[in-house]
């Protein structure tokens, strides 16, 4: 019986433990700032405290059968021919059934409730924001403003974010850990993405998903502020030289890591279509190949740095 | 002449992949050379390349999984020491062009290379003589595999020192792995080596599902397998319907990348998402072909050492056969992100969930199998007790994952990478592990040194948690995978801790070689005289340690699922008095290792576009399958008198030296063991 209350300990210890390092602040999934990553959260705790029905008795009987049945003790029970009971075989079978039921319960309803694809029911009227992944940044459109920035996504927070995905190079994967989900963006087509910022910050977004040399360094601070700082941020992009005409963004696509941020007083109309359509001429759409027939040219990735390879292999 | 190889392909000026390719030149060199100055070569073509025998095809493939186990895992040192340095404004010592090759080597190594090879080398040791059988259905076929397998490994091998290997993960990111994205040699070392050994175990599950199906000894109803067998057989019936779908994939990619075509490119209708579908609907159902033979070995083990029947038999067998079923229907839980409907998403979330439901039973199972046991505290029940308390972790975060909502911010992150070496360590690494020393004395006739095998557990598995737990943190702190740098130097001391238990670990394996070595020095002391080292209690125990080639002199009569067990309590499980009849066993053949050596040049061709070498290899493949076809004399026969005096040589019963068994005098008139011949004439007595 002690050996038992032992290991009820042990186990409270590993729960007290997983809440004290989920206090760490750290740990951005556990520290939400928008009721997507919130709402996740919940559904994580949850999940993990119905499993624990299950797992922490698995643990404790291992440890308790291997001890009192262990060979020298003469004294317990020995049953070698003892090989079914219904009773174990139904509660065995049950229980996890019905945890699973539960579980399904979260994930039918959560997964609905939480689809990225759904926009976020405000009063206020929500952001528009393109998101285009390249090698190896990121470009953010606000159409609404008629801007651009890379690397950098300013939005006022308690605002909704209704972004549209796309990837002018490899898939790639958008992702604001502290606001919640993440969404592919793919070339040739269009993905969609909403999320909100409960409070101001600065955040940390990446890409989730790897995509070539410079991955490692494809990060950009996601900052929100509050509704007057983000028309004061507008009103600096506009100011910016740069525009953001098919010349400029013929330039930005070459691969390159590390680009500063970089703000655009203009963008061309309908940019992000051009970069959609761009792989969908096969499809009778203009566009490059609907021009031509033929696919864009690939931008040819220079050759690796330090510990490149000769440059006529990576060539092909 | 030799299409894009020329010499400048042999990175020189990189000193750490000079360094591995020299150390392992060199090694094998030495091991060349010692088998030349002991005159060896013929004993080791004609003894093992050439063997059609399970038993030795199962300890090669063994041999050839601990191989690329010490390869694999040297690229997770390189990994994780690379990220315990790479903080900030340090950027370690690997590039992002080595880094990216070392991780995708590290997935296919393990998986293709190190695992598959040990769980189809435990099932050639273990599945014919636990099922009564003389052989595989197709012992050709066998070797043909094993040499398959051994090619794509050796391409692997090669692209360390000439060329470069894929950059684009294990599992292939379209579609980044396209020429466009990756025009080097490395995606075609990692396509061919995939699609050749894909073959090999494409033919290793036809193989199997045969001899299952139709060469169990009279009496071995489907209900009265050994779990190890089960499971084996729903791992086969996996690969026969999932590794087409891999070997279209890579067809579909390499008309992308041979031809110019346009199935997985960005362009032209080239869909990505199609890959990721292919692939999946073979990788998924593969986890469940690593980790089910484990369960079975769990299940042999655990009933072995608790000397107990196991619990919940029919249980276990219909949740190993849920398992195989609904392996195939949770693919796309490896892309919740991909922007499917949520009605999609929340279809295979609960398919992947309800998995959990056959994983939970199975391992009440184990336990209760050991309630009211005695349990013998071994080194597979080391592994075992590892298993049961840390893949339950593992299959938490699992069904964790399984959420949508939950996917959506732990997806491609460290918690990600936790979480599948939480389920693939315990779960498959440690039950071949298991099986390793369980089997080790059937294999080879002398048991492993436990005191070096019980070390080795334990740095394995305090290792294991010092490793993983650590990237469970960091996945709920964002950090994503394959990140050859990072920024954020809060992450830094926990990929530290994840550093020190990858060395944990190390030493681990570096215990399980001390212990091989100890081992075959004690060996004489650790002979496995009776056949039977663990008081087990299936077929494979009641033969010799290591089997006659024809594994039993007579084929058993089984009454029971512990059949042995049966036969013991009847005094029925010693020797066989006779009548000894001639046997039949399959000659040696020099075709595997050579279709084996054809596949590797083709292969090699196919990367380097020597368009005439591969065509070379590919003819040369056709000629020997139509070569050994039209060869009628593949078997040769031992005599009657033969196996008698094989048999007679064993020791009498005492040797085995266990006390609560009770042995009688074996007769054959107790109807046990039925003298070969049909084996529809032996009907078995219901039990």
């Amino acid at each position: 019986m002690k050996k038992t209350s032992r290991f009820i300990f042990v186990g409270a210890g590993l729960v007290c433990a997983m809440a004290l390092l989920s206090g760490c602040s750290d740990m951005v999934l556990f520290h939400p700032k928008g009721p997507v990553g919130e709402d996740e959260r919940f559904l994580m705790l949850m999940a993990i405290g119905l499993m624990l029905i299950v797992v922490l008795p698995a643990i404790v009987m291992a440890l308790w059968f291997s001890r009192k049945y262990r060979a020298s003790n003469t004294n317990a029970t020995y049953a070698p021919k003892w090989d079914y009971s219904a009773r174990i075989d139904w509660v065995i079978w049950l229980v996890p059934l019905a945890i699973v039921i539960a579980l399904s319960y979260l994930v039918w309803t959560g997964t609905f409730r939480l689809d990225p694809y759904k926009p976020i029911d405000r009063e206020v009227k929500p952001i528009h924001i393109e998101v285009v992944s390249m090698d190896w940044k990121w470009l953010f459109i606000y159409p609404d403003h008629d801007i651009a920035a890379v690397n950098q996504l300013v939005f006022p927070a308690g605002v909704p974010l209704d972004f549209r995905l796309t990837s002018d190079t490899v898939m790639t994967s958008f992702f604001i850990p502290q606001l919640g989900s993440q969404m592919y963006a793919m070339a040739g087509m269009q993905t969609r993405l909403h999320l909100l910022a409960h409070v101001p910050g600065v955040y940390v977004g990446q890409n989730q998903e790897f995509s070539g040399r410079g991955y490692s360094a494809m990060h950009f601070k996601a900052i929100a502020t509050s509704l007057e700082e983000f028309q004061a941020w507008v009103a600096t992009a506009k100011k910016s030289p740069e525009r953001l005409n098919l010349t400029q963004y013929g330039k930005l696509r070459k691969p390159t890591t590390g680009v500063p941020v970089t703000y655009f007083s203009s963008v061309r109309p309908g940019l992000f279509e051009h970069i959609l359509s761009k792989y969908m001429g096969w499809m009778g759409k203009m566009g490059e190949m609907g021009k031509t027939g033929k696919a864009p040219a690939p931008v040819k990735r220079p050759p690796e740095g330090i510990g490149a390879r000769p440059r006529h292999l990576e060539e092909g | 002449m030799f299409g894009k190889l020329t010499l400048s392909a042999i990175p020189f000026d990189n000193p750490i992949i000079m360094g591995a390719v020299g150390g392992a030149s060199l090694l094998a060199l030495v091991i060349m050379g010692l088998i030349t100055y002991h005159r060896k070569w013929p004993y080791l073509w004609n003894e093992w390349l050439t063997s059609l025998d399970h038993k030795r095809i199962g300890i090669m493939y063994i041999i050839l999984a601990l191989v690329m186990l010490v390869r694999g895992f040297s690229d997770a040192i390189m990994m994780r020491s690379q990220q315990a340095l790479a903080a900030g404004a340090a950027h370690g010592y690997l590039p992002p062009h080595h880094f990216d090759q070392v991780f995708s080597a590290h997935g296919t190594i393990m998986i293709i290379f190190m695992a598959m090879p040990f769980f189809i080398g435990l099932m050639n040791i273990a599945v014919p003589p636990q099922i009564g059988a003389r052989d595989v259905a197709y012992p050709f076929m066998n070797s043909v595999s094993l040499w398959l397998t051994t090619a794509g490994a050796v391409l692997i091998m090669v692209s360390l020192g000439v060329g470069e290997f894929s950059k684009t993960g294990w599992f292939g990111i379209a579609p980044l792995f396209e020429k466009e994205y990756s025009p080097g040699t490395g995606v075609d070392y990692w396509l061919w080596a995939f699609q050749i050994a894909g073959a090999g175990s494409l033919m290793t599950g036809i193989n199997f599902l045969v001899t299952i199906f139709k060469m169990r000894a009279p009496g071995m109803k489907l209900m009265r397998m050994p779990l190890f067998v089960w499971t084996c057989l729903t791992s086969n019936v996996l690969m026969v319907l999932s590794f087409p779908v891999l070997t279209v994939a890579f067809f579909l990619l390499t008309l992308d990348r041979y031809l110019g075509m346009h199935f997985f490119t960005n362009a032209l209708g080239g869909n990505m998402m199609m890959w990721n579908n292919l692939f999946w609907m073979w990788g998924h159902p593969e986890v469940y072909i690593l980790i089910l033979p484990a369960f079975g070995i769990f299940s042999e083990v655990v009933a072995t050492f608790s000397g107990k029947r196991l619990f919940g038999y029919k249980s276990l067998v219909y949740a190993t056969a849920a398992i195989m079923v609904l392996s195939f229907t949770v693919w796309l839980h490896h892309f919740f992100t991909m922007g499917n409907s949520p009605a999609v998403n929340t279809f295979f979330g609960i398919t992947t969930m309800m998995i959990a439901i056959p994983t939970g039973v199975k391992v009440f199972d184990w336990l209760f199998t050991m309630y009211r046991g005695r349990i013998r505290f071994t080194t597979p029940m080391y592994w075992t007790l590892g298993f049961l308390t840390t893949f339950v972790i593992g299959g938490m975060t699992g069904v964790l994952m399984a959420l949508p909502p939950a996917d959506y911010v732990v997806h491609n992150s460290l918690f990600l990478i936790a979480h599948f070496h939480n389920v693939l360590i315990p779960g498959a690494v440690f039950g071949f592990f298991a099986g390793y020393a369980y089997w080790f004395p059937k294999a080879l006739g002398f048991r492993l040194d436990e005191k070096w095998g019980k070390r080795a557990f334990w740095c394995w598995f305090i290792g294991f948690y010092a490793a993983f737990i650590p990237l469970y943190v960091l996945g709920f702190m964002g950090m994503p995978r394959r990140m050859e740098h990072y920024w954020n130097l809060a992450w830094h001391p926990y990929l530290i801790i994840a550093a020190a238990g990858t060395a944990v670990i190390l030493i681990g394996i570096f215990f399980q070689g001390v212990q091989l070595v100890v081992s075959i020095k004690k060996r004489h002391a650790n002979r496995d005289v009776t056949g039977d080292p663990w008081n087990g209690r299936t077929l494979e125990w009641a033969t010799t340690s290591p089997p006659a080639p024809y594994n039993f002199a007579a084929i058993p009569v089984v009454h029971d699922i512990d059949a042995l067990v049966d036969m013991k309590e009847r005094g029925v499980s010693w020797r066989y008095p006779g009548p000894y009849h001639d046997i039949h066993v399959p000659k040696n053949a020099a075709h595997g290792p050579v279709m084996g050596a054809l596949a590797f040049l083709f292969g090699f061709a196919m990367i380097w576009y020597i368009w005439w070498l591969a065509l070379a290899g590919l003819l040369g493949l056709v000629l020997a399958v139509v070569i050994r076809s039209t060869d009628d004399d593949t078997e040769y026969t031992i005599p009657a008198a033969e196996v008698k005096s094989i048999e007679e040589e064993r020791p009498e019963p005492e040797a085995r030296g266990i006390g609560d068994e009770h042995y009688g005098e074996a007769t054959a008139t107790h109807g046990n063991l039925a003298a070969p011949g049909p084996l529809a004439a032996q009907p078995a007595p219901e039990a």
